[in-house]
């Protein structure tokens, strides 16, 4: 017999996050790079293992090679158990109804069956988007505490920013009476941070609503939330006021890492009591080289440094020639940079190759009065995964590369 | 390669070690930033296709055991063989055995017979997990299957060199054919001029064999690999020499482990050790990458993740965790995992043990021959 569970967790991973640009060309958001030995799910993933819920699935559907095989079999979060763990779902063929996930509500409707093997208390909606640190457990305790139906993560945005969100609007118990979705006039500042809490009884029977309705687009901020407050439905919000990063641009990837190299940063990596996990790379301590010099910045195991770092994130397996400056920036695991290159503010794929004296990207500030920024990048370079730039090569800010220049 | 097994002995040379084996053996003691002596051996064996591995443990082997967990980084938790400790256990009236103070090899693997014969293998290799080396044992058991031996030693080429206990080691003689003509056991240097062939204690034998002649020793009351077995049946058996030409490193004495770790810091050695097709595994720590403030001064160091640096670091290995305060300087030395280094310390030629805390302005010096040993938890 299977154990019931009480909570279920739902991560929705299929996105690609295309201003993200190059960097999702070969994988999905979720598995992109973050914080020297980390991918941006290692967080919501450890989150549900930090707040005591060991059953996860992981709903994949763009590009999910390279997501499977980080998550295998969920070892490196102690997430292969032997009732629940965590289970890819990426959409599959049903006879004459193939279909991909149309929505991120259809992506949970799809997958319902995998949900009531469980027979869970509650259903925890989650995306591989953010950057944060949250007890899922406490909003679960929130959410039975105030009997909702559905109660959604928010969390205090200024109310110049309010108009990129999903808006909130409630009373002063948090009992929601409007959500608008990125509203032009923002009446209250409570952004929905994409988790949320489901009673699951309640929440198969909106999705069953929902798919039975031809015209709805099947996602949970524009139908399955508006549909459960206009029955009436009790929806709450759950404040939350810890550090939260949507890493869905260039510009806040590379901020989020950034912050991770304050002396007094917001993400607590190394927090024992709520660690975050990755899959970990396997390889020998850094080795800092008789002429290297780093300052303020991060590097992690297999990377060879025997050039300059400044203010930068390096990922594992990083090789840094001599005499080569990498400064504000943040280079992706296993590329190489060559002897004399100079990089300044830019993101470097994976496994790319820097030839020698190459010049990729500029200071910021330099940038700004030479260039023009890039519809993505703005002011920074950015190279794709695997790719090479020749030696003495030169790569202006703003520019987004995804093919070889030599 | 026919099926073959590993054994692996974890608890040579604990004697040689001072502080660093006051509660561990020498198997488990750290090395190169992250690593444990065992990782090599261990690794070696599951890189080489083998999945059964009987680990021998004799005393202190707690910390051993905290390391090699169920044995799922080494991908040894498996249904069918996986890793087995196999701790001494009594065996009523044979005495000694059951204690664990094994006298020699023969002894304690009287303590694995029943493991060994449980066993469907071919082949035996009996590893010890005091050497830093990456090796295929696959070429070994091609090569001792080629020349079908009954025992195969493997050896490097090096200079004899005496230990403080006055042990320097197990040297063969070696004929064209790879045939072991001459087993010499610790001779004196003053009888052996220039590089000779250095056992490395990493043998292939045939199971049944093995079994025989642990049953012989055991009923003759001898115990000793090398010299009840190896040199004793030199000529009735037929025993080759397998020579490994790549890097070895034999950990044997505090100087011989602080050499090990400098080793490190030179490329082509850790390009031979960690940066092949066979990997070194080890426990995994769930560590963010390391830190480096603006005051960091790192040359020629290793550093491993959860570290913050923040003062000077030179032709050191900086192991898992450690913090290096502002203005202390780390010259020449060992920091193992979670040691504090606080603000304006210098040590030099020091290996400090895990759980160090050495307090703002201490100065610790040692020497290169003979480096400063600082057990685990001192403050200072």
């Amino acid at each position: 017999m299977r154990t019931k569970k009480r909570t279920v967790a739902m991560l929705l991973a299929g996105g690609q996050g295309s201003r993200l640009g190059v960097l999702t060309k070969k994988v999905a958001k979720p598995a992109i790079p973050f914080g020297g030995k980390y991918r941006i799910i290692d967080f919501p993933l450890s989150n549900c293992v930090n707040s005591g819920i060991d059953t996860v699935g992981v709903l994949t559907q763009y590009m999910p090679l390279d997501l499977n095989a980080y998550i295998g079999n969920g070892q490196p979060w102690d997430l292969d158990r032997n009732d629940g763990g965590v289970s890819v779902l990426p959409p599959y063929s049903r006879g004459a109804n193939d279909e991909w996930y149309k929505g991120t509500a259809n992506a949970i409707y799809q997958n319902m069956h995998f949900i009531e093997r469980y027979d869970p208390e509650y259903v925890v909606i989650l995306s591989g988007d953010h950057i944060y640190k949250m007890d899922y457990n406490a909003m679960i305790e929130y959410h039975e505490e105030k009997g909702a139906s559905a109660t959604i993560a928010a969390l205090n945005v200024t109310l110049e920013e309010a108009s990129r969100f999903g808006i909130l609007n409630t009373n002063e118990d948090n009992k929601v009476y409007e959500f608008e979705e990125k509203p032009k006039h923002p009446k209250s500042t409570k952004a929905s941070m994409g988790v949320y809490v489901f009673t699951w009884a309640k929440l198969k029977k909106y999705l069953e609503e929902d798919e039975a309705d031809p015209t709805s687009s099947n996602d949970f901020g524009k139908n399955i939330i508006p549909n459960m407050l206009n029955a009436g439905e009790p929806l709450y919000t759950y404040e939350f006021a810890g550090y939260w990063k949507d890493v869905g641009t260039l510009q806040s990837l590379w901020e989020a890492n950034m912050e991770l190299l304050l002396e007094d940063s917001p993400v607590k990596l190394n927090d024992n009591t709520w660690k975050i996990y990755a899959r970990n790379p396997n390889e020998p301590p850094v080795y800092n080289g008789p002429e290297s010099e780093i300052k303020n910045s991060m590097v992690c195991e297999g990377s060879v440094i025997n050039g300059k770092v400044e203010h930068s994130v390096i990922f594992y397996g990083v090789h840094i020639g001599e005499g080569a400056v990498i400064k504000d920036s943040v280079i992706l695991p296993n590329s190489v940079i060559g002897d004399g290159a100079i990089v300044e503010y830019s993101i470097i794929g994976q496994e790319t190759k820097v030839g020698k004296g190459a010049r990729i990207g500029a200071a910021e500030e330099v940038a700004k009065a030479f260039c023009e920024p890039g519809k993505m990048t703005g002011y920074m370079a950015v190279l794709a995964d695997e790719i090479k730039i020749g030696d003495g090569v030169i790569v202006k800010p703003g520019e987004m590369l995804d093919q070889d220049r030599v | 390669m026919k099926s073959t097994m590993g054994l692996l002995f974890a608890y040579q040379n604990d004697e040689q070690m001072k502080a660093l084996t006051q509660k561990r053996a020498l198997s488990s003691i750290p090395f190169g930033g992250r690593y444990r002596i065992v990782d090599f051996a261990l690794s070696n064996l599951v890189n080489s296709g083998i999945t059964k591995v009987g680990i021998i443990t004799r005393d202190s082997y707690q910390s051993l055991m905290d390391h090699l967990g169920s044995g799922k980084e080494w991908d040894l938790s498996r249904k069918n063989g996986g890793m087995y400790l196999l701790p001494p256990f009594s065996q009523g009236g044979s005495g000694y055995v059951g204690t664990g103070v094994y006298r020699g090899k023969m002894e304690a693997l009287l303590n694995a017979a029943n493991f060994i014969r449980k066993s469907d293998a071919e082949n035996v290799i009996l590893t010890s997990a005091d050497c830093i080396f990456n090796m295929d044992f696959r070429d070994v058991v091609d090569f001792h299957e080629e020349k079908e031996a009954d025992i195969t030693v493997i050896y490097h080429k090096a200079a004899l060199e005496q230990k403080d206990n006055g042990e320097t080691g197990t040297i063969y003689t070696v004929g064209e054919d790879g045939r072991i003509l001459d087993v010499a056991i610790n001779p004196s240097p003053a009888l052996v001029k220039g590089e000779v062939n250095l056992g490395i204690s990493q043998i292939v034998i045939g199971r049944g064999l093995l079994e025989t002649l642990i049953a012989e020793c055991a009923s003759h009351n001898m115990y000793s690999l090398h010299r009840d077995v190896l040199q004793r049946r030199v000529n009735d058996l037929k025993i080759y020499g397998y020579e490994y030409d790549g890097y070895c490193a034999k950990i044997d004495s505090v100087a011989s482990y602080f050499d090990a770790n400098m080793d490190l810091l030179n490329e082509d050695i850790r390009k031979a050790l960690f940066y092949t097709d066979r990997q070194i595994f080890t426990k995994i720590r769930d560590e963010s990458p390391a830190i480096y403030r603006d005051g960091s001064n790192v040359k020629n160091s290793l550093v491993a993740d959860g570290c913050i640096i923040e003062g000077t670091v030179e032709n050191s290995v900086i192991f898992r965790g450690v913090r290096v305060r502002k203005g202390a300087v780390i010259r020449n030395s060992i920091v193992m995992q979670d040691c504090e280094i606080q603000a304006g310390s210098q040590l030099e030629y020091a290996i400090i043990d895990k759980d160090v805390v050495i307090r703002e302005n201490r100065k610790l010096f040692g020497y290169k021959m003979y480096p400063m040993v600082l057990a685990k938890g001192s403050v200072v």
